[in-house]
């Protein structure tokens, strides 16, 4: 990925305003550092246990119903409000799902959109971030403007008024978080790409005759792939949040469509009748997986960061 | 620092005319032009006609921004037709508790998030501090609203020791005399910042203990507390002015969740119904107040950062 280029030398050409180098070219050939990261990474028991947690999640919810068949469609108001029982060992909701069962395709629901998110805008603030540090000048300027304008403005207001205007569906959703997710990433991105930029095998592309696209594409944002992967871990957390908490707003996924934060916010109505196993095991359920994706997000930053290991 | 001033300042006032362009899209956005929002989907075509004429939608784009920003610049923010009254009257009426809201619950996080931060950064890989990362993930990792319907639980339903409810008196005054409500919806919004200024704090902390001018005042025979207090804290605080700035979209966000939670009659529950009702100029005017809040926040703190911090040179 990395050219074979030596950026030994580099520092003394670099400009007093550019951050400190990339996780990735900062030293030494690429196949050393992704097997350092790697080595960092696993010896991380947080980082590791995030992993299987978000492994055993995406295992519950796409396997589980599989093996655990339960009707999560049609209502069946007999079997209301049941508490756990051999039948249902979550016991039922007020609608008669069960509760089980219905972590299960609800958690599909959740994941999905958080990782189509964490794609969607990971791709976009990447894409933004590159061109606008790359291009530089004015242009940078601008671009980072909107930037601000869009992150001073809370992402919660915007989603409010935007998914109230048009009626939240999970493609509507997945693009309105998105369009506002990325805004972070597009900072990192530029901040990476303004210190590679000066970079001699950078600076060479122009020297063979590549263009700017080719620089951007195949130089600059291969080697911010660091931040962006850290990035996106947290963008996932972050992304099932704001879901939950539209959700909770009243305007998450229409019913009989299932999601944690729509069971969360179902469940809390029934706080003071004592049904808890509408609450807590959802709840549970939605709290591990995103400090999962945190621990992940974190481990990953420690051992992409070339700096701190060497310290 | 003039030079840096000047720059900073302009560069805030593009960033203000963006958050007014993206406002304006968004009033522009809105299915059924604000005249159907207005009068009601009953509104005869000559109606809507008028109520165009009258209030100018009829004319060209750039003409309606210029029309937009002066309007803004003079204080005019909008009318709000459902609760019959201007937008920056309403903003008047419930910015002081919402203030009430936000200054408590984030000086309550600075006191609790930033002398647990550093010892945590002091006392790195210990029980303790694993103890208080996994609690500060936890919060961080938690809906708002589970959070503080899990504090509503215990406290007011559980115990009876708290109020459910936030106070409803109309006044700040009125609020503040009643301390026992304020206390669920504080402690909510605190413990989210919480859980990012200890993390903050202990790195900030951390970078600095490696620092040769903490050696050096070890060195001096300093005790250990004078060391921490008057020369770790004083320079880990610095970059927590930039994060107060940086927070304050989150803790908006914030608030409009936990108003929400306990009824608090601040600015966040008057957004959240004017969603509900679709009272877009309330939706925009809170919007767009948020947004020149947050610049000037940020630009503040900017401001700050570079008056405190003397190895800081802006060229």
């Amino acid at each position: 990925m990395v050219p074979g280029q030596s950026p030994a030398a580099l520092p003394a050409t670099e400009p007093a305003a550019v951050p400190e180098p990339g996780p990735l070219g900062a030293s030494g050939e690429a196949g050393s550092i992704w097997r350092a990261s790697v080595r960092t990474f696993a010896e991380n028991r947080l980082a590791i246990a995030g992993l299987g947690i978000v492994v055993f999640m995406v295992l519950f919810c796409y396997v589980g119903p599989l093996v655990y068949r339960t009707n999560q469609v049609t209502t069946n108001l007999l079997a209301g409000d049941l508490p756990p029982s051999l039948a249902h060992p979550l016991g039922t909701t007020g609608a008669g799902y069960d509760v089980l069962g219905r972590l299960m395709v609800g958690g599909q629901n959740s994941l999905e959109m958080g990782f189509a998110v964490a794609i969607v805008s990971t791709f976009i603030g990447t894409m933004y971030g590159a061109v606008s540090g790359y291009v530089g000048g004015v242009v940078d300027g601008l671009m980072m403007r909107i930037v601000d304008a869009l992150l001073a403005i809370p992402t919660l207001v915007l989603l409010l008024i935007l998914v109230n205007v048009f009626k939240p569906t999970l493609g509507l959703l997945i693009v309105v978080v998105s369009l506002l997710s990325w805004l972070g990433v597009a900072r990192l991105v530029r901040g990476e790409t303004l210190s590679l930029r000066v970079r001699e095998y950078v600076q060479a592309v122009k020297l063979v005759g590549g263009n700017r696209r080719r620089a951007v594409l195949r130089h600059i944002v291969p080697n911010a792939i660091g931040v962006v992967v850290v990035n996106a871990s947290f963008t996932v957390a972050d992304a099932i949040l704001v879901i939950a908490t539209l959700s909770f707003l009243g305007l998450g996924l229409p019913p009989p469509a299932a999601s944690w934060g729509g069971m969360l916010t179902d469940g809390l109505n029934y706080l003071y009748d004592g049904y808890w196993w509408l609450v807590y095991p959802v709840g549970a359920t939605l709290v591990v997986t995103v400090v999962a994706f945190n621990f992940i997000g974190d481990a990953l930053r420690d051992s992409l960061d070339v700096r701190l290991r060497h310290r | 620092m003039i030079p840096f001033l000047i720059r900073r300042i302009v560069q805030s006032a593009v960033v203000v005319v963006g958050v007014l362009i993206i406002t304006f899209i968004l009033i522009h956005l809105l299915p059924g032009s604000p005249a159907r929002a207005a009068l009601g989907p009953q509104a005869t075509p000559a109606a809507i006609a008028h109520f165009n004429q009258v209030n100018g939608f009829n004319l060209p784009l750039p003409e309606q921004f210029l029309d937009y920003v002066n309007r803004v610049a003079h204080g005019n923010l909008g009318y709000s037709y459902t609760n019959d009254q201007t937008v920056a009257s309403l903003i008047a009426n419930r910015l002081p508790k919402d203030l009430v809201l936000i200054v408590f619950s984030t000086a309550l996080a600075l006191a609790l998030g930033v002398p647990l931060g550093i010892y945590q950064a002091v006392k790195r890989n210990s029980l303790g501090d694993y103890t208080l990362t996994g609690v500060a993930f936890i919060l961080y990792s938690m809906p708002t609203f589970f959070l503080a319907f899990l504090l509503l639980a215990a406290f007011a339903v559980q115990f009876h020791i708290l109020p459910p409810e936030a106070p409803q008196a109309i006044g700040v005054v009125g609020i503040l005399s009643h301390p026992a409500g304020l206390v669920l919806p504080v402690v909510s919004l605190a413990l989210v910042s919480f859980a990012a200024f200890s993390r903050y704090m202990r790195s900030s902390a951390m970078d600095n203990l490696v620092q040769d001018y903490i050696r050096t005042a070890r060195a001096k025979g300093l005790s250990e507390w004078t060391v921490l207090v008057r020369h770790l804290l004083r320079n880990s605080l610095i970059p927590i002015v930039t994060l107060l700035g940086l927070s304050l979209p989150a803790i908006v966000a914030g608030a409009i969740v936990v108003e929400e939670v306990f009824n608090y009659p601040g600015m966040g529950l008057l957004f959240f119904d004017a969603a509900l009702k679709q009272d877009y100029p309330v939706l925009m005017g809170f919007a767009l107040f948020v947004g020149v809040a947050t610049v000037v926040g940020n630009l503040l703190a900017d401001v700050v950062y570079a008056a405190l911090d003397p190895r800081i040179r802006y060229d």
